[in-house]
């Protein structure tokens, strides 16, 4: 079901933000961290099918929206890896959740003082690479010349308008520098599951059986629910 | 509009394994495992079937040709094929040449692989 959760902002104001939520309020809970702009649209449901066979297990499931993504109302410029990454430690809190699933870039925000799992895990480095190189591809299709290195530059002083979304220089400077957290979490690879990674596509797709596969190793480690 | 006539190829672009990398004999990768590197990257990338991919020769047009294929589909593309066959991709290595065709993209990813 969607639901809503309240996040606290830098400035104090509460932002009500949109959650699925998927299991019962008092099984224990597993929040799951999507990938970053355009790979969240391609993920989500195969995310989606992963929660719903973890909650099947006994378990409940939550992925919450965090400011400037998904439904957010609050505007996409304003943010940066670090205020994401304080949003999940309120949404960990809120919901009372003991693992975190984090998927591609998401894993750059995946506190480190939780425990969970990173699947396919994304530098933000090579994050912001892809999407400088899509942009210099696309301006040069309209025959505008533009290079990333100039862009990064451009970005990491005045922000920049990357694959569609308005990315502000805390951001960019964020992405540049951020790895995804170690400690206290186990990588999940793509090849652990079979078959290629679905943020690949052009369009959303899912993939039943890499979802069974995924949700098995974390019901493996989480063991059965009390 | 897509030409995937199995013609004669010249280029040793006949996949023998799309197991990975070194062929043993220590000179990096073989032509063939770069070609079956790349088919298998396209396939992954563009969620085309692998006979398709197995069918394409050096004159197969890609860029224009493909629908799948847009400059986001190309920016995952080069994206993977630096992951994979473990090499750098600058923004002016990427022309039309190198996109146009399947064996325009072989070649320059044959290039890379030497020179890295």
């Amino acid at each position: 079901m969607i639901g809503t959760w309240p996040c606290r902002l830098e400035d104090g104001r509460i932002s009500e933000e949109c959650v699925m939520d998927i299991g019962d309020e008092t099984d224990r809970c597993i929040l799951v961290i999507p990938p970053f702009f355009n790979e969240h649209n391609l993920m989500r449901r195969q995310l989606v099918e992963t929660m719903r066979r973890i909650s099947e297990a006994g378990y409940r499931c939550v992925l919450p929206d965090i400011p400037g993504t998904n439904e957010s109302i609050e505007p996409v410029e304003l943010q940066s890896l670090a205020r994401w990454e304080e949003a999940i430690a309120q949404a960990m809190e809120h919901f009372d959740a003991s693992h975190i699933l984090a998927v591609r870039s998401g894993a750059l925000i995946a506190p480190k003082s939780f425990q969970g799992w990173l699947y396919a895990p994304q530098s933000g480095a090579k994050l912001l690479r892809g999407m400088l190189r899509a942009r210099v591809i696309a301006s040069r299709e309209l025959g505008v010349h533009e290079t990333s290195e100039r862009l990064l530059e451009i970005g990491r002083s005045e922000g920049l308008v990357l694959s569609g979304w308005q990315l502000g220089a805390d951001m960019i400077r964020d992405i540049e520098d951020t790895h995804p957290a170690e400690a206290g979490y186990r990588t999940i690879e793509q090849s652990d599951l079979g078959g290629p990674g679905l943020w690949m596509r052009a369009e959303p797709d899912e993939h039943p059986e890499q979802a069974d596969r995924l949700a098995g190793i974390m019901l493996e480690e989480l063991g059965a629910p009390q | 509009m897509s030409t995937n006539s199995v013609s004669t190829d010249q280029s040793e672009t006949r996949t023998d394994s799309a197991d990975h990398a070194d062929d043993g004999s220590g000179l990096g990768m073989s032509r063939s495992a770069i070609d079956a590197h790349v088919k298998s990257i396209l396939v992954d990338v563009l969620g085309i079937q692998a006979d398709q991919a197995e069918g394409f020769d050096a004159d197969t047009g890609l860029f224009g040709h493909l629908p799948e294929l847009d400059s986001m589909a190309v920016a995952s593309l080069l994206t993977e094929m630096e992951d994979r066959l473990d090499i750098v991709i600058e923004d002016d290595d990427v022309d039309g040449e190198m996109l146009e065709t399947y064996g325009g993209l072989l070649a320059f990813a044959e290039c890379k692989v030497i020179e890295g």
